[in-house]
């Protein structure tokens, strides 16, 4: 069973961990997922591979506390086991290299670029990051992505810390030419409603848009459709053709009802978790 | 006495009412007596034909005669040596379409229900007392087989080359081995002790299993060849992709596919929900599109998950159901609805896109089309709104591309099935084999079983010329 190396609370609700799986880390690229179920009975989610070091056999992954099964993952402490993992899964981004490759960030959405723009800084891009937050003490992992970046743009809602307002608006800034100057190309990685968001800013210039989706799955291997969304009309499967898509193409509209498609049933079993903890 | 030699000896069944409540076996299998009675009805023919009805050769008439002669351990042998499934055969395959087809008494009569009797032998079988230690058997050959997938033929290819000694490995993408006969085929048919009992028979032959590994992914066909020192590999990854009817409302919450649906209830336990943490929307009124064994899994799991009404909608008539007939009798008996010649057109939604309906259209028969089957032919103006929550689509799977997009090397038919060497299941890569529906699209239990064994054959002898010296 894939180890916890590493568990580092980033935020109040944001935790980072390095878990050992040789196999996972060898065959990562930039963009993937794995599949995580952490108990019997337990759901299986797919979580964004943040990093990985194939030398060292490990995969990092930022994890949010949002429901029962993230909940439980909290409660794994370093040393502890991880009950399955499959990984990577997905196709890895294909981003064009070249120009000026800009990442948006939003919340723990942030961490999952860190590879990616690792990669494209590498291989000579210029790249930029903007990441966001509410306020500054939700920013997760700058240091990390500062040395993966040419350039970090911080954005918090309350103005704490660098430019005051949603990562979208200073997008549209960098369009218009201020900062390190306009993309060659936008990821966006984050919430829904934020790559949506994203994906609009960047429509009216042509700009091309790769978003990564999170759709509900279940297997994350193509068999059960469960991930499907509309892309440019047609059907895709996000486990094995995405994660990454054009996101001038998405039906954001149709994957952001698809993804509350369980909400009242996430609820319950966070009651039902928080009963059975109150119990013991 | 012919006269009481009529009629098949009925499979003892539980209450309609109750059963479609819950999720335990339907059938409760023949006891000791049945089966003699059964087996005394088999003529012992000249020319057993039903073995030839079957995919596997089983040695039908050979395993019927020692459970007639009460031996019930001769019986077990004979099952257990053509097919290593056949607890699980005994359970699901379309018998009347194979086997019980060609029975001389069902000339007259009834066939004789040899598939009821080949359960009970098996279910007898695994009761036993184990005759070794219940330690796993040292494999006594070098040369090592991964199998992809640990569905049927998987298995059955795993357990055949255990058999001949050489060390097996079992990959797995998901959390528990089974493959179809996991997430796909529910308890009320085939329980999961008893899959349990054949992985556990394979991994006392020495079979080793490895779960959360993909193929194609996790690790490379190269790498389990060149860094892990696999002599040969086998392919049983299914069918994969789930087909969707490409109308408008499909995105719709509250539509699923058969093996979401499934998968949801059978392997992430779904009706145990909220005790487990996966859960499925099954709604009062549930529309289940499909007509095979894959839709009456769905229609009588959503009953037992609690729908007040559940139907078949199919676009062709009941004659060209492609159902076993055990299981649309017992549909019928739960109180299944079947909407014959009715095509959905639409999935209706309300603004807050949640299923309220599925559109159809009224079919008729026309002439036969390419498949011999008489050709449905829309109605025009027919449109009517059948008032459903739920929408499950189980008209069928296409091969999942995720192991030769890895492999470029191995190639695959117009419709993406894999391509192999009929005899000997051999892909366009040397020493990578596949079965199963990933070659065959989806078909069923026993044809994969056959396939798997086959392979095996061909594996081991390929395997063997190599090591010996010339
Ligand atoms: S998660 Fe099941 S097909 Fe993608």
């Amino acid at each position: 069973m894939p180890k916890v190396i590493s568990k580092q609370q980033i935020t109040p609700v944001t935790r980072k961990y390095v878990i050992a799986a040789p196999l996972i880390a060898h065959s990562a690229k930039p963009g993937q997922f794995v599949i995580v179920r952490v108990r019997e009975g337990g759901e299986r989610i797919p979580l964004t591979i943040a990093d990985y070091d194939a030398k060292a056999g490990t995969v990092t992954i930022v994890v949010q506390e949002v429901g029962a099964t993230t909940h439980m993952l909290s409660q794994i402490e370093e040393g502890g086991e991880i009950l399955d993992m499959l990984g990577p899964l997905g196709e890895p981004a294909h981003i064009p290299a070249g120009g000026h490759t800009v990442g948006v960030g939003g919340g723990y959405g942030a961490a999952a670029l860190t590879c990616i723009m690792r990669e494209a800084t590498a291989r000579g891009d210029k790249t930029t990051l903007i990441m966001g937050a509410r306020t500054k003490d939700l920013l997760i992992l700058e240091d990390e992505l500062r040395r993966a970046c040419t350039n970090v743009e911080v954005c918090t809602d309350d103005g704490s810390k660098g430019f005051k307002g949603f990562v979208t608006e200073r997008l549209g800034q960098l369009i218009e030419g201020q900062g390190p100057g306009r993309p060659d190309r936008v990821v966006a990685i984050g919430p829904m409603g934020m790559m949506q968001a994203v994906a609009e800013v960047t429509r009216p210039f042509d700009i091309p848009t790769f978003v990564s989706m999170d759709p509900v799955m279940v297997d994350g291997t193509g068999m059960c459709g469960g991930c499907r969304i509309t892309v440019g009309g047609e059907q895709r499967f996000a486990c094995v053709d995405g994660p990454m898509f054009d996101g001038h193409q998405v039906d954001f509209a149709e994957a952001v009802r698809r993804r509350k498609m369980y909400v009242k049933e996430e609820k319950l079993a966070v009651t039902c978790q928080r009963a059975h903890e109150g119990g013991e | 006495m012919p006269v009481k030699r009529i009629d098949k000896t009925a499979m003892p069944e539980r209450n309609a009412k109750q059963r479609a409540r819950d999720f335990s076996e339907v059938n409760e299998g023949y006891r000791y007596e049945h089966a003699l009675f059964e087996a005394e009805r088999c003529l012992r023919c000249q020319d057993p034909v039903c073995v030839e009805g079957c995919p596997v050769r089983v040695p039908i008439d050979k395993f019927i005669h020692r459970v007639a002669a009460r031996d019930l351990a001769g019986a077990a042998q004979i099952l257990r040596d053509a097919n290593p499934l056949s607890s699980i055969c005994g359970r699901v395959c379309p018998q009347e379409m194979q086997c019980e087809k060609n029975c001389h008494m069902g000339a007259r009569y009834r066939p004789v229900a040899i598939g009821h009797l080949e359960r009970f032998v098996s279910d007898w079988a695994q009761g036993q007392p184990l005759t070794t230690n219940g330690q796993a058997k040292k494999p006594w050959r070098a040369e090592k087989v991964a199998i992809v997938g640990s569905g049927p033929s998987g298995l059955v290819c795993a357990g055949e080359l255990a058999r001949l000694g050489h060390p097996v490995t079992v990959f797995e993408a998901l959390h528990a081995p089974g493959g179809v006969l996991r997430y796909g085929i529910p308890e009320f048919r085939l329980p999961n002790r008893i899959l349990d009992a054949e992985l556990d028979g394979l991994r006392r032959l020495g079979v080793e299993f490895v779960n959360n590994v993909i193929i194609g992914k996790t690790l490379t066909l190269d790498q389990l060849f060149d860094e892990m020192g696999y002599s040969a590999v086998f392919i049983g990854t299914g069918a994969g992709l789930p087909k969707f009817m490409n109308i408008p409302g499909e995105g719709l919450n509250g539509v699923y596919s058969a093996n979401e649906f499934l998968t949801r209830i059978n392997l992430m336990q779904a009706s145990s929900f909220p005790h487990v943490d996966t859960p499925v929307e099954v709604g009062k009124r549930v529309a289940v599109i499909g007509s095979g064994n894959t839709a009456m899994d769905c229609v009588r799991s959503s009953l037992r998950m609690g729908a007040e009404e559940a139907m078949v909608v199919y676009r062709r008539s009941e004659k060209e159901m492609s159902a076993r007939v055990e299981e649309y009798h017992h549909a019928i008996e739960e109180g299944v609805k079947f909407l014959w010649l009715n095509n959905p057109v639409e999935v209706m939604g309300d603004d807050k896109g949640w299923v309220t309906g599925l559109k159809c259209m009224k079919m008729e028969l026309g002439a036969p089309d390419d498949s011999g089957r008489a050709r449905p032919v829309p109605i025009k103006g027919s449109e009517f709104v059948i008032p459903v929550d739920t929408v499950v689509l189980a008209i069928g799977t296409t091969p999942n591309p995720l192991l030769t997009r890895a492999n470029k090397d191995i190639r695959t038919t117009k419709w993406g099935g894999l391509m192999v060497d009929e005899g000997t299941g051999e892909t366009s890569r040397r020493r990578v084999y596949a079965g199963g529906d990933a070659v065959t699209g989806a078909a069923t239990v026993i044809l994969a079983a056959g396939a798997g064994k086959r392979a095996a054959t061909a594996i081991h002898e390929d395997l063997v010329k190599e090591a010996q010296p010339v």
